[in-house]
């Protein structure tokens, strides 16, 4: 079946079997590995990405579902040397350990902070219940959310 | 983990929908957003022939006041259901259990109509509807039909829906008077081992369990007592009598119906009891 959507801004049109899981069209038909396949069940997050600027858990939705929606993949945030405020955040906190989680963390967070404006460690404790961590790294994760949210809110409002 | 192969037809129109589901006789699911049908379907306890995706008609997606009533789309999805500021004057349990359904990427995806006919007892928006005496709009190219809640479940992952009907609305009465939700969990985002629903309407008050058997149940006896005028602990103290809840690895039955005491009480204070 045809399917076509935007993927990190540019369009893509790809022939699919109707049952290709998003997390498989973007792994494997575009190649962007960036994004991590988990638990499958829809349980980790390690497979978050965003539709339409909202994070969606790619393993439970059909490519064929992404139908003329824009997805944002880990590698539509940033590059090296040029990273996205979220990565940023991440890297200087060193909020990973492995780094499997990392992707759907960051995407998450993105997605969160689009949402919420200045959080607090539970807000993003309770907002961040969607992914989960197998070396148990929350501490510099949340504390990575919380610099990041604290940022947008100084540029927010010093803007 | 990847589905077995399926046909996939787009719908463009709800009466699209409608007519391709009669004329798949039986063969055919409906696909909202997938949260409930993809995971069985990947575990190939469901192997559908053919997907019909309802997901693009927005048409189905809104919150608005009819008369007594809220009506919702069935496509409406659970954060815009915890979104909606006129659910949460209107029906504020149901806002705000919508708001604890699974975690944001799933809140994301998954829809109030999807939740309810999936029809597992350990879903949370199946005891909120029947806790507040709601209703179910079902279509059918034959035309529509208004189920109580109270009729809809019938047992495990089974409703009240025909092979040829499809959930379109959902309608909750305008809630009078306090309110409650608990759920126990082992992690944030896991179904419910035990839930509690607490909601009063016109019709008097709802008080309904989450996993307690094989259908969403009202705490029948809490009810009555609560009507005779008893408090939180008195009334709670009954909640779990004419449940059969199963063991299972997270809990053994009878540590469920102390929990279904215990939330129920909760629940009840919150509610002002």
């Amino acid at each position: 079946m045809k399917v076509e959507m935007t993927v990190n801004g540019e369009a893509v049109t790809a022939e699919v079997e109707p049952r290709t899981l998003l997390v498989f069209f973007l792994r494997e038909h575009l190649g962007l590995t960036g994004t991590k396949i988990g638990c499958e069940t829809t349980s980790c997050g390690a497979c978050t990405v965003l539709l339409d600027g909202e994070s969606v858990k790619s393993c439970t939705v059909l490519a064929v579902q992404a139908e003329g929606r824009a997805i944002t993949t880990i590698e539509g945030l940033g590059a090296i040397g040029d990273l996205h405020p979220v990565q940023e955040a991440f890297r200087e906190n060193h909020g990973l350990q492995c780094g499997y989680c990392t992707p759907g963390m960051v995407m998450a967070t993105v997605s969160l902070l689009a949402e919420f404006d200045d959080l607090d460690e539970a807000g993003v404790r309770e907002n961040l219940e969607g992914n989960l961590c197998r070396c148990t790294g929350y501490h510099n994760i949340v504390a990575s959310v919380l610099a990041a949210s604290a940022a947008q809110h100084a540029t927010r409002a010093g803007a | 983990m990847i589905p077995a192969a399926f046909d996939y037809v787009r719908a463009g129109s709800l009466d699209e929908a409608l007519e391709r589901l009669a004329a798949s006789e039986g063969e055919a699911k409906v696909l909202a957003a997938g949260h409930s049908l993809l995971p069985l379907m990947k575990l190939r306890f469901a192997n559908p022939p053919l997907l019909i995706d309802i997901g693009p008609l927005t048409e189905l997606s809104y919150v608005r006041e009819a008369g007594e009533e809220v009506a919702i789309g069935a496509l409406t999805r659970h954060h815009d259901l915890a979104n909606s500021a006129e659910l949460a004057e209107l029906a504020p349990l149901l806002a705000h259990a919508a708001g604890k359904v699974g975690d944001p990427q799933v809140r994301h995806r998954g829809t109030i109509g999807g939740s309810l006919v999936h029809g597992d007892p350990a879903s949370d928006l199946p005891a909120v509807v029947l806790a507040l005496g709601g209703s179910l709009v079902l279509a059918s190219s034959a035309g529509e039909r208004v189920v109580a809640a109270g009729e809809f479940f019938t047992g495990f992952l089974e409703t009240a829906l025909a092979e040829d009907e499809l959930l379109v609305e959902v309608r909750v009465p305008r809630q009078v008077g306090g309110w409650g939700f608990e759920k126990f969990t082992r992690r944030a985002q896991d179904w419910a081992i035990v839930g509690v629903a607490v909601g009063g309407t016109a019709g008097g008050v709802g008080v309904a369990l989450v996993n307690m058997g094989t259908t969403p149940l009202r705490a029948s006896a809490t009810e009555a007592r609560l009507a005779a005028g008893a408090g939180a602990e008195q009334a709670a103290a009954v909640a779990d009598e004419g449940c059969e809840p199963i063991s299972d690895l997270n809990a053994s039955g009878e540590y469920r119906r102390h929990l279904a005491r215990v939330l129920t009480a909760r629940a009840l204070r919150s509610a002002g009891y």
